[in-house]
Order: structure tokens, then sequence, then C-alpha cells
């Protein structure tokens, strides 16, 4: 169950109580989130939208522990990272946390193969066992044929494919996806987004998307709106969304 | 080794940027190589002399000469077990680019105090019997494709003789029993010098080398002779025989300094060129970097890749020391005779080394401290 009033049950996956975000600059202050609160619970697929320069990219680094909130606090599975130093936040983000960005990301100069490994690489992981995870994922978001292929060899869509595989490659608690179709054709955009409801549906994975797009905000379970600094919920719940986890 | 792939992607990254870099390390430490061959092969003298050795010259200068008649009182001084002279003959053969040292030598006592430089006994004695006899060392041979038995024309202006060719006859050759002994020298007959000279110069030598029984003698004897020709016309010092070379090798100017200034240089501008270059590369991959740390990798290991990037860069650079030992021979060619022998010696190849390496490190630091603060956040809304 998502909420944003602050009442949800203790013991939600994810659970944000009163998160201020102000940036200075120079003299101007510019308060973006201003007591924000949310619950997530495991297998939820939720979607924020909201004009430009809302906060939405503000919201996502402060979940996924990019980023420092001015007040307030982010609890994650009953870590709180709030208070987290530099290098724990780094561990984190390493076990708990799948970044998808609009812009791909990946590393041009290593092969799809090698890209999706990247994760694995911080785990204890044997080099055999590296391999089979890798061309599961890579086979889960359907680019195996590829897999060694470098970044500019591949579709925009393939690429962003590839960056799915390496947001689930070590099996995060969420994934943050900001516009992850935001560069792509409607075509490529339906395919990551099917890619993406079968995360949420067959694996239970919990997903947090940014989108500006209203039809693939619709995949999603719930959309919230991010409105002077906090979240309200304008969509209803989409039918047909398989359970998932949600209550 | 599994964070190798990554690091060996990200330097081939742009190829000939990284030949240029690679090419900036070798060149600086083929140079390197060759400034400490020959920084080497100036200072040995100093390191193999032995030190039952002293050698004594006139106090104003080692261009001054000395009295012939001091001999006697040196070998009288209590320690001293032999003696021998030697005089400057300044002389060229053929063409004034031709150098090599000449010396008018004792030879009743130049294979005493001189035994590590070996002639054989048929040729010392044909020498001797030889007034116009010369030995020479076998380097000298060598580089002017000379062989016993020729005669050789050297002139000299110095003494008054204004130009004057002297004729040779090579009786002996001489060779070093250490590949670091000097083989250049030239042998001259006192007598047949004493001779050709005009009156007012004669029974001038050029310094003493004499032997002591026991090196720790050596201070004891060398300020017993300075005390005993004090407020004579011609004051001595005598010091040992190394601080005699260096003294020697003075005269050329400050060698050491001259090389450790261009060694200086050629690696503070190889740090500005390779820490340059490191940065760029690490500024063109910002986002790349920010994505890895939003993946989970920490601020150290990015540091850590960019260091063992430009340390790999720096390994690769020693090729240059590899060249430079190709190279040797044809350096020692081009010097013929004109220094010691030339080697590159495991101390040399350990500096450069690590100097490469020092350089590794010094231009990876700042970009790599640079990528190790970069904030996610900031990195990703910059692209
Ligand atoms: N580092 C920063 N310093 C100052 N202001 C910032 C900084 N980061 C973001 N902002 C400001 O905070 C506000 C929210 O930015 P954010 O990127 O979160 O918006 P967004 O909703 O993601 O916008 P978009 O839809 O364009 O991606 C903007 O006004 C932005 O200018
Ligand atoms: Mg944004």
């Amino acid at each position: 169950m998502v909420r944003v009033d602050e009442r949800g049950k203790s013991g939600s996956l994810i659970e944000v109580r009163g998160l201020d975000k102000t940036y200075r600059r120079g003299n101007e202050e510019i308060d973006v989130l201003q007591g924000l609160n949310l619950d997530v619970d495991k297998g939820d697929f939720v979607a924020f939208m909201g004009p430009s320069g809302s906060g939405k990219t503000t919201l996502l680094n402060l979940l996924g522990g990019l980023d420092v909130p001015t007040r307030g606090s982010v609890t994650v599975a009953g870590d709180e990272i709030t208070h987290m130093s530099r290098g724990k936040l780094t561990e984190w983000r390493a076990r708990h946390v799948g970044f998808i960005f609009q812009m791909y990301n990946l590393i041009p100069v290593l092969t799809a193969f090698q890209n999706v490994e990247l994760p694995l690489l911080l785990t204890k992981l044997s080099k055999a066992e590296r391999r089979k995870h890798v061309e599961t994922a890579l086979e889960i978001v359907g680019v195996a044929d590829r897999m060694n292929h470098f970044p500019r060899q591949l579709s925009g869509g393939q690429e962003q494919r590839v960056a799915v595989a390496r947001a689930i490659i070590a099996d995060p608690t969420f994934l943050l996806c900001d516009e992850p179709t935001g560069d792509l054709d409607r075509k490529s955009a339906d395919e990551v987004m099917s890619l993406i409801r079968r995360l949420v549906e067959e694996y239970g994975k919990t997903v947090l998307m940014v989108t500006h797009d209203p039809l693939v905000a619709r995949q999603a379970k719930i959309t919230l709106h991010l409105e002077k600094g906090v979240l309200v919920e304008a969509g209803e719940r989409r039918e047909g969304v398989a359970a998932g986890g949600s209550s | 080794m599994k964070f190798g792939r990554l690091i060996l992607a990200n330097l081939f990254r742009k190829k000939v940027r990284l030949l240029l870099t690679i090419g900036s390390f070798a060149v600086a430490l083929f140079l390197f190589a060759f400034l400490g061959v020959v920084n080497d092969a100036f200072l040995r003298g100093a390191d193999v002399v032995s030190a039952d050795r002293l050698v004594v010259t006139n106090r104003t200068s080692i261009i001054n000469t000395l009295p012939l008649s001091y001999r006697d009182q040196i070998l009288g001084v209590p320690g001293v077990t032999s003696a021998t002279f030697d005089l400057w003959f300044g002389g060229t053969y053929q063409d004034p680019k031709n150098f090599f040292p000449q010396f008018v030598i004792d030879p009743e006592n130049q294979r005493k105090v001189f035994p590590e430089l070996a002639v054989p006994d048929d040729e010392w004695n044909a020498f001797l019997k030889d007034r116009q006899g010369v030995v020479v060392g076998a380097a000298t041979l060598k580089r002017f494709g000379w062989k016993l038995g020729d005669r050789v024309p050297i002139a000299t202006t110095l003494y008054g003789l204004q130009g004057k060719t002297f004729e040779f006859n090579i009786d002996g050759v001489y060779h070093g029993k250490d590949p670091k002994d000097d083989e250049t020298q030239f042998w001259i007959q006192w007598e047949y010098f004493e001779q050709s000279i005009p009156e007012r110069i004669k029974d001038q030598i050029g310094w003493y080398t004499l032997r002591v029984a026991r090196p720790g003698d050596a201070p004891r004897v060398a300020k017993a002779i300075d005390t005993l020709f004090m407020n004579s016309p011609n004051e001595t010092r005598t010091q040992t025989e190394s601080a005699f070379a260096a003294n020697w090798v003075g005269q050329f100017g400050n060698i050491k300094f001259l090389i450790v200034t261009i060694g200086t240089v050629v690696f503070f501008t190889l740090l500005l060129v390779t820490g340059n270059t490191m940065a760029i590369s690490v500024r063109e991959r910002t986002p790349e970097l920010a994505v890895l740390k939003a993946i989970g990798f920490s601020d150290r290991a990015v540091l850590g890749f960019i260091l063992a990037e430009s340390l790999a860069i720096a390994s690769a650079g020693c090729v240059g020391l590899v060249l430079a030992m190709g190279a040797l021979p044809a350096l020692s060619g081009a010097m013929a005779g004109m220094l010691p022998p030339l080697l590159i010696g495991p101390q040399t190849i350990a500096y450069g080394v690590l100097a490469a390496l020092a350089v590794g490190v010094a231009s990876a630091l700042l970009p790599g401290i640079g990528a190790m603060r970069l904030r996610v956040v900031d990195a990703l809304r910059r692209v």
C-alpha cells in the first residue's frame, strides 16, 4: 500500500517522514521538498509526475542515498539512511538500490556483458557465478544476443534494457528510474515499460519511477504528483495489475 | 584482479593518447638513463680508487707543477711504500677533437703504484728499452685502430713546444683488471720527454701518486707530506685519489649539477604533460564515474582505478630504459675513449623506475582526488 499522509503502518519497505530539501544558490534559497511523506511496500510500482523543476529527481536522489535531505528521514527496510556516512551510503546503495537513468549511462568502453557485470564486481561471487547471473539478466531483458556489443553498437531501447539488467543484477531492494523512457521512441518505450512491469509482476520488484509521460505513468499501480514540495495522490489504481505484494 | 578489465578498458579508451603518454614516459626515461650513464662515467673514478693511494698536487692548483726533487722526500715519509709521478702531456692525434689523456710517466714505479693496469712483461720490457716507446690503454688503441708496433705522431702545444710533433712507438697495451678501470691512457717515457723540452721547465712533474702501507695511515701521511713542504715555493695538497678524481672532473664544470638539473627539468615537464593528460581523461568521463559511484563503487575504489591507470602508463613507459640499454653501444661508440666504459647500473634502472612511478602517482593524484570527491548528483546533473 502506498500512502503519502504519514500514517502508513510502521514497517513499510520505504518510509519517508517530513522530508525537506532546500538548495541554496547564492543568497537565494529554493525549497524544493517541504515536509514530504511517503510509504511504499514491497512489490509496489509508483510513478512520480510533476512539472519540470518540481523536485522529482531531487526526491529520487534522496531515496537512493545519493544526496542527503535538509530535514526529515528516509528509512528503507528498517535502515535509516539519512544519517549514514558517505562510505556507508555507498555500501548501502550497492546492496539495496538499482538505478536506471534517462541517458542509459552505460560505460561506453565496456560491452553489454561487462556493464551488467559491474555491480557483481562488488560482491564475492566467483567469475563463473557472475557469468551465469549476467547471462540470466540479459536473457530476462531480451538482449542476450547482444552481450558482446558495445553501447554505441546498440539501439537506444537495447541500451536501456541493458541498463535495466545492470539495475537488477545484484537483486536490489528497489529500483529507482528517472525518466527511463525519456529518450526513447514510442515502440522502444513500450518495450522497456513492459519489461519493468514484468519485473514487478513476475519478480515482485519494487519500482519507483519518475516520468513526464502519462502513458508511461499509467503502467504503474499508482501515480503520485509532486506539488509544492509534497506528494499528492491523483491517479486511481490501474485495474488488472496483479497484487504482487501490494496490500 | 576482477577490476583489471575495467582499468584496461579505460586505458585503451583513446589509443593515440595512450601511446603518446607512454611515449612521454619512455623518452624521459631514455634520457634519464643516458644522463645516469654519463654521470656514472664521470664519477666512477671516485668509486674505484683504492683508499691506499694518495695524490700530491701543487697546493695552488692541479695544473701547477711540482719539482721532481720532492720524490725522495716523499718516499722518506714513514708509511709511504712507493711513489710515482705523472705529467699531463696535452697532445692531440691528427685532429684536436681526438681527445685522450696522455701522461708522461715514471716507468720505474708505474707498475708498483698502478698494479691494476696490467701490461704483459715482454711488452713492458720492450717499452723500457725504447726511448720513444709508449704503452696505450686498450680502449684508445681500439678507438684509433692502432696495433702493437705502430708509429703514431702526437703533437703538443704545451711546454713551449708550439705544436711540435712527437713520434711514438706502440710497444705495449695495458688492460684494466676491472671493467671499470680506465683504459684510455697513453703512457710516455719521462726521459724522452725531458730531453725534448726547454731547460727552464725541466725537472717539473704534474703530480705524485703514492701508496701507503695501510689505508688507515692515509690521513697521517697526507698531513706529514703537506707539513713537509709548508712554506716552500711549491706547497702541496695531498688527498685521496677519489678527491683528486673529483677535482679533476670538476675542471670540466659541475657535471653533477648539470645532470641533476637536466634530469629534474625532464621529469618536471613529464609531470606537467601527464598530469594534464590524466586531468583531461578523468574529466571527460565524469558521468561514468558518477554512475560507478551510484552503483556502489567507493570513493577510494574510484581513486584506485585512476591511480592504477596512471601507474600502468608509467610502467609501460619503462620501455624507455630498455631502449636506452639497447642504444648504449651506439653511445659508447660515439663517445669512444672520451669516457671510461659506459654501463647502465642497476641503481640507475631502479631510480628510473621509481621516478616514473612517482610521476605516475603524482600526475593522477589531483584528478584522482577530484574524482573521489565528486558528488554523484552534481555529476549527473551536468550531463
Ligand atoms: N544542486 C542544486 N543547486 C541548486 N538548485 C538545484 C540543485 N539541484 C536541483 N536544483 C533545483 O531544484 C529544483 C528541482 O530540481 P529537480 O531536478 O529535482 O527537478 P525535476 O522535477 O527532476 O525536473 P525535470 O522534470 O526537469 O527533471 C529545480 O528548481 C532545480 O533548479
Ligand atoms: Mg529530473
